[in-house]
């Protein structure tokens, strides 16, 4: 009988050991997949940062530091006359207000058509509504490559070349912007806009005090998305454009590099920084909100 | 406080039927539940009442005054809907003022009806939070208070109770009551939930497939049900319908409440009597419910008495004046009752 305890409680006492030793194992198994995932994540963050810091050491180098191997990443002086030059080597303040004026302008045109478009997409019954949305998402298949020579000929043939109008107009309504937010806008229970009915608002109201709060976060990475794509054009306003009164910012950066028969990376570099600084700017601050637009839900 | 009256009312969805010729009268002040199985028309019928469906052909009255055609938000009603349909980016006080802002209240008017209401409710203290802070029956009350403030002719509820565990529901329910003798307005409440319907309604509304089939206070209902649809609907478990022309040669069928049926009692007068065997019993406690197989089917037994065992052959008597009987449609036979129990 004793015997047979013994035995029983010694293998009791194994079993137990088997266990700590397995939840030793796995707790080594935790720890080896967050070191992967944390590694995994610094290399991303290599991969998607070097440029970047490349870009602001180079902008602040000075010509003869550039060049040298191997390189430095901080220099020696911190040349911040490169962007007094960058800016000083071309109309830059032009440049830099019709970038400001053309983006902003087609930000609020943009809003101004897709809303209310989003809005009867999503909640009302009408004829051909089916061919009309068709017709919307082909507009965001479509790239600018196709469609630059017919714009270009039309507002040729409307006189409008040498105005904003041909940096603007195109971009007035936004296939993308209004798939996006007709999304949002049938995510809205139908309840919520009963109750407001209830509640003896107008339509008018609905959308404004309701589904336009609610579609908040869309909102606003719509405008990132759409504002940054602006900001960064390149190939639309220089077709469209012979003027320099009415060139962007990076087709002034971009000529930096033309400027001279030596390029000076410095100033295209600084040129560069003076370039996303706004975005970098708007991103610190909307940050929340883009996170925000992708994990949005409604309460139950 | 208001009577509703809906007549002759017809609802199409595309092509399909759902209400057909719908007559019904709400009295004032009452609280009347509609009741039914899922696409009975219940919610359809609230909802026409309170606007937010179309309806294709006739009318609809509160207080006296045709609003058929009249939208939601002038009608005088407020409704609770299941889902509290509560606005996400709102306070919970935005929430209770958007009615009243809409309706142009005053400033401080608003103040001391949201102050009120919210008292009564219980919310004061949650005034600045966003629904999302909020647990389940903390939105309920929400929901209520922004249909309260409002001060409507008619409250519209749509399963307003079926989102909350059962404890929750169950408190809830007493305080609907309390509120109803409070206020006075008329309530009309949409379940699916039999239970509920009997606990809370002082009138309630049996329907199926779109057809009022019984309209009754909750005793007349259990008692006196006028079909065999609305006798087997109220109660649990449902009414026995066994194959009539065995028993009477003019009805089709034969009901009784399975806590009618004695078990294992001597023989009597004016009693109707089978034999049966037991084949489940189900000891719920204070009470026990069997399923016995007869020659005439198997029927459900509810007792207090003492319990059975399993697998035995017992004697079961219902008394006359607890049965029921129904014709081919399935439509009460009062008068055959009357001379034949």
């Amino acid at each position: 009988m004793e015997a047979r305890e013994r035995v029983q409680q010694s293998l009791r006492i194994r079993k137990k050991e088997g266990r700590i030793e397995n939840s030793k194992n796995l707790e080594i198994l935790k720890k080896g997949a967050k070191g992967l995932e944390i590694s995994g994540l610094i290399i991303l963050i290599l991969i998607f940062g070097f440029p970047f810091l490349w870009m602001i050491s180079t902008s602040l180098k000075s010509f003869s530091e550039i060049m040298i191997f191997p390189p430095k990443w901080i220099p020696d002086k911190l040349m911040f006359e490169n962007y007094i030059r960058a800016w000083n080597s071309g109309p830059f303040l032009r440049y830099f207000f019709n970038s400001v004026l053309i983006s902003i302008s087609i930000l609020i045109l943009q809003f101004a058509t897709m809303i209310p478009t989003a809005y009867a997409f999503a909640r009302y019954e009408f004829k051909l509504k089916k061919l009309l949305f068709a017709i919307t998402l082909l507009a965001l298949m479509i790239p600018e490559q196709i469609t630059f020579l017919p714009v270009y000929l039309q507002m040729s043939s409307w006189n409008l070349l040498r105005t904003y109008a041909p940096l603007i107009l195109p971009f007035a309504a936004s296939g993308f912007g209004v798939f996006l937010l007709r999304q949002t806008f049938m995510q809205v229970p139908d309840e919520i806009i009963e109750a407001a009915r209830l509640d003896n608002a107008s339509e008018w109201k609905i959308m404004w005090k309701i589904m336009m709060p609610m579609a908040r976060p869309v909102l606003i990475t719509f405008a990132l998305f759409s504002f940054i794509s602006q900001w960064n054009s390149y190939f639309w306003p220089l077709v469209m454009t012979n003027t320099q009164s009415l060139r962007t910012l990076p087709i002034g950066v971009a000529m930096l590099k033309d400027a001279e028969a030596l390029t000076r990376w410095d100033t295209v570099m600084a040129g560069n920084m003076i370039l996303i600084a706004p975005m970098l700017v708007i991103y610190f601050f909307a940050q929340k909100q883009i996170i925000k637009a992708f994990v949005y839900s409604g309460i139950k | 406080m208001a009577n509703i009256y809906l007549q002759d009312i017809t609802k199409k969805y595309e092509n399909i039927t759902v209400i057909k010729n719908l007559n019904l009268e709400i009295k004032d002040s009452s609280f009347t539940v509609l009741v039914g199985p899922s696409g009975c028309g219940k919610s359809t019928t609230l909802r026409m009442i309170a606007g937010l469906e179309k309806v294709n052909n006739g009318e609809i009255f509160i207080d006296g005054e045709e609003i058929t055609h009249v939208n939601p938000g002038k009608r005088g009603v407020a409704m609770v809907f299941q889902n509290y349909a509560l606005y996400p980016t709102m306070t919970v006080k935005e929430n209770i003022e958007f009615g009243l802002k809409n309706n142009k209240i005053s400033k401080e008017e608003r103040e001391s009806v949201i102050q009120e209401i919210c008292d009564i409710v219980g919310l004061t203290e949650y005034l600045d939070r966003k629904p999302s802070n909020l647990s389940g029956g903390q939105r309920q009350r929400v929901a209520l208070a922004r249909a309260m403030v409002k001060r409507p002719k008619v409250f519209l509820m749509d399963e307003p109770l079926s989102n909350l565990d059962a404890k929750l529901r169950n408190q809830m329910r007493t305080e609907l009551i309390q509120l109803h003798k409070k206020l006075g307005t008329t309530f009309v409440y949409v379940t699916h939930d039999q239970v509920e319907a009997m606990s809370m309604g002082d009138a309630i509304v049996v329907m199926d497939k779109g057809v009022i089939q019984h309209m009754a206070n909750p005793v007349d209902l259990y008692n006196d049900p006028a079909n065999i649809f609305t006798a087997q609907f109220i109660g649990a478990p449902p009414m026995n319908i066994i194959p009539g022309k065995k028993f009477f040669e003019e009805s089709t069928y034969l009901g009784f409440r399975p806590e009618k049926v004695k078990l294992d009692s001597t023989s009597a007068d004016n009693c109707l009597a089978m034999k049966g065997k037991i084949l489940t019993r189900e000891i719920l406690g204070s009470e026990t419910i069997y399923s016995i197989r007869t020659e005439v089917g198997d029927i459900k037994v509810k007792t207090i008495d003492s319990v059975f065992p399993e697998d035995i052959e017992i004697q079961l008597h219902i008394d006359y004046k607890h049965i029921y009987l129904f014709d081919v449609a399935g439509n009460r036979q009062r008068n055959l009752e009357k001379v034949k129990l």
